[in-house]
């Protein structure tokens, strides 16, 4: 083996230029694969952080008939907080949010709002909730950078907004922008105003009543509430992995592409090598090479093509990749109207995994691709072979 | 002796003017009787004014009370067959360009209807405002050359879409002329101005309604009716699902 691989190793030497540009090609798709593979897992990474970050924390209860994607069914969608939870709330464990329908007159424009009821004094979701402990003249508020963008508001500015009670009984009052934030999470941003809980169920006659309850620590493991659906966190970042899945299929088939071009140079340079260097296989056979160990020889010089690859990846591609992952790759779409936590700027994730089965994966399909021209050599005659004759 | 006499003639024609000034209970009896009906046919058209152009939408309304209200759609083309059938508070909407009848949450009724100021809420409300409000007389105003009573009328139930409301009341016919709807703190959210009115079946009842959502911009939305019937005959198939696909 140690022969064939020192063979293998003057021979691709040998061939110079045609070895070195079947290297690059190969060494291309070990770069790209890594770098879009990094840049799906830091999509992935991001997305899921800013998500428990800014929405769901550890993992929610929501209450029985609440449906985010349904805003009609938000004015039957609460309950007293149960009494199980209090305790945690009262710990700051656990985050009460009531939600309900709106709507806001920015210049004069009616725009259905989410007004959603949140604890100034939490601390489980990363949002200005500080910005609501004041008591200005107008009701307190703060709103993602997405609804300040669409509704063309600013901190500071005074907003009429019109919600009804739970009798149905028209309200409205002027709010006060207290901050802006800004999560790369639409659920959290689009379309939605924070103001305190108090306030809100004050203002809805809904005293003590809630929607979704969040809690810090999704490793706890989590009893049932009647009323309520528990909804851990692994079941709220479930679109994002279906996004993400989703998408994997699509680059699948670009890795496939970039994969088969580089087999194609791999292929062609092993016939054309087994096609050159008859009068080689002849003669190695000739000194006591068995057929397989010959077919094995031109096998190693192929996948070799590989490691010479990786190599060369890892001399230009990790100054590459690490640049990749410090400054991140900014889209050239507005992420914000994908409707899903996504970042304008992601920022690639490598890890052990991905760059082990990437190299694995390129090498095994390497020694693949050279052994199926190189099985050709099992058929040849060696004494014509010898002789250099066309077989 | 003339001192006393006039002391009595004072009181006399005092007490005289006191009778005729009817209660703020009593103005809005009336203006119930004006206003409701057991049921009615109606068919009016509706102009929405939005912020660059102007549509008018025809239809005919059959209602009962606040309980069953069937309504089509006449015109423009693209409305032309839609039918909403309310039945309490649950609605249908059939729509002929899908042949599909769509049920709706009673919510959905709090929405506003083809983009005007009105929501379904507002123009099924039919119940008698002496059975939601409690009314206070608190003045007399003109508009449009008529006297006016001004009502003040805050809600003694629960389940009303405006806290309180202002209105301005015909002296002489008992019919709305102006009506401030507000919210609970006391924000003013919908006015609407009431003309055009005219006689029918012993009743006087306003032909031309503007409605304008104060909060927001544009010119609000104008109701015209073309034809009224009050305490018609109206069968009952018509309130029933099957009358949509009719």
């Amino acid at each position: 083996m140690k022969l064939a691989l020192k063979l293998a190793y003057r021979n691709l030497m040998g061939a110079g230029l045609r070895t070195w540009l079947n290297v690059i090609v190969l060494s291309f798709s070990f770069v790209i694969i890594i770098w879009m593979k990094g840049a799906m897992t830091g999509w992935d990474y991001q997305a899921k952080t800013d998500m428990k970050n800014y929405e769901i924390g550890g993992g929610q209860y929501w209450h029985e008939n609440y449906d985010p994607y349904d805003p009609l069914t938000l004015t039957d969608s609460h309950a007293p907080i149960p009494g199980e939870a209090k305790n945690e709330i009262d710990r700051g464990e656990m985050l009460a949010v009531l939600v309900v329908q709106g709507s806001i007159f920015p210049q004069g424009r009616m725009q259905p709002v989410i007004i959603k009821g949140i604890d100034p004094h939490q601390n489980i979701l990363k949002l200005p909730t500080g910005s609501l402990d004041t008591v200005p003249e107008a009701i307190p508020a703060f709103i993602g950078t997405m609804m300040a963008n669409n509704s063309r508001l600013s901190v500071g500015d005074y907003v009429t907004m019109r919600w009804r009670d739970t009798h149905g009984t028209f309200d409205a009052a002027e709010i006060l922008i207290t901050a802006v934030f800004s999560s790369d999470v639409p659920a959290a941003e689009a379309g939605t105003i924070y103001i305190p809980l108090k306030k809100l169920q004050q203002m809805t006659l809904l005293d003590n009543h809630a929607t979704i309850l969040t809690f810090r620590d999704s490793d706890i493991s989590r009893p049932e509430l009647e009323g309520w659906t528990l909804k851990t966190s692994e079941k709220l970042t479930h679109q994002v992995d279906e996004m993400i899945r989703t998408k994997s299929v699509g680059q699948n088939v670009l890795y496939g592409i970039l994969i088969i071009l580089a087999m194609l140079a791999i292929f062609d340079t092993q016939v054309l090598s087994i096609f050159r260097r008859q009068k080689e296989i002849g003669t190695y056979i000739a000194l006591g090479y068995t057929r397989n160990e010959v077919v094995g020889l031109f096998t190693v010089e192929g996948a070799m093509h590989a490691l010479f690859a990786a190599v060369l990846a890892t001399v230009y591609g990790l100054p590459f990749l690490l640049w990749q992952a410090k400054v991140g790759w900014t889209m050239p779409i507005d992420t914000s109207e994908f409707g899903m936590a996504m970042a304008q700027t992601l920022y690639p994730i490598y890890t052990v995994g991905l760059v082990v089965t990437t190299i694995l994966i390129v090498f095994i399909t390497t020694a693949i691709v050279s052994y199926i021209p190189s099985r050709k050599i099992a058929k040849m005659n060696p004494t014509e072979a010898l002789r250099g004759k066309l077989q | 002796m003339k001192k006393i006499t006039l002391v009595i003639l004072v009181v006399f024609f005092g007490m005289g003017q006191l009778k005729s000034q009817p209660t703020a209970t009593e103005i809005l009896e009336k203006v119930d009787r004006n206003m409701y009906s057991e049921n009615r046919i109606v068919e009016a058209g509706m102009t929405i004014h939005g912020r660059r152009s102007s549509r008018t939408i025809t239809m005919r309304t059959f209602s009962v009370g606040d309980e069953k209200s069937f309504t089509e759609y006449l015109s423009p083309p693209r409305e032309e067959g839609t039918k909403m059938l309310k039945l309490e508070n649950q609605l249908w909407i059939y729509s002929p360009d899908t042949d599909r009848t769509i049920q709706i949450s009673g919510h959905m009724l709090r929405q506003s209807v083809m983009g005007s100021d009105l929501s379904y809420e507002d123009m099924m409300e039919d119940r008698k405002l002496t059975d939601i409000y409690a009314a206070e007389l608190i003045g007399e105003d003109e508009i449009e050359g008529r006297t006016a009573f001004i009502l003040e009328l805050t809600a003694i139930v629960s389940d009303v879409a405006y806290h309180s409301r202002k209105i301005w009341i015909d002296t002489e016919r008992f019919v709305p002329l102006r009506e401030d709807l507000f919210a609970r703190s006391g924000q003013l959210l919908k006015q609407t101005n009431l003309s055009d009115i005219r006689q029918i079946d012993g009743r006087w009842f306003p032909f031309t309604m503007q409605f304008k959502d104060m909060l927001k911009q544009g010119d609000g939305t104008e109701f015209t009716i073309t034809s009224i019937k009050f305490d018609q005959k109206i069968p009952d198939h018509i309130f029933s699902k099957a009358s949509l696909r009719q």
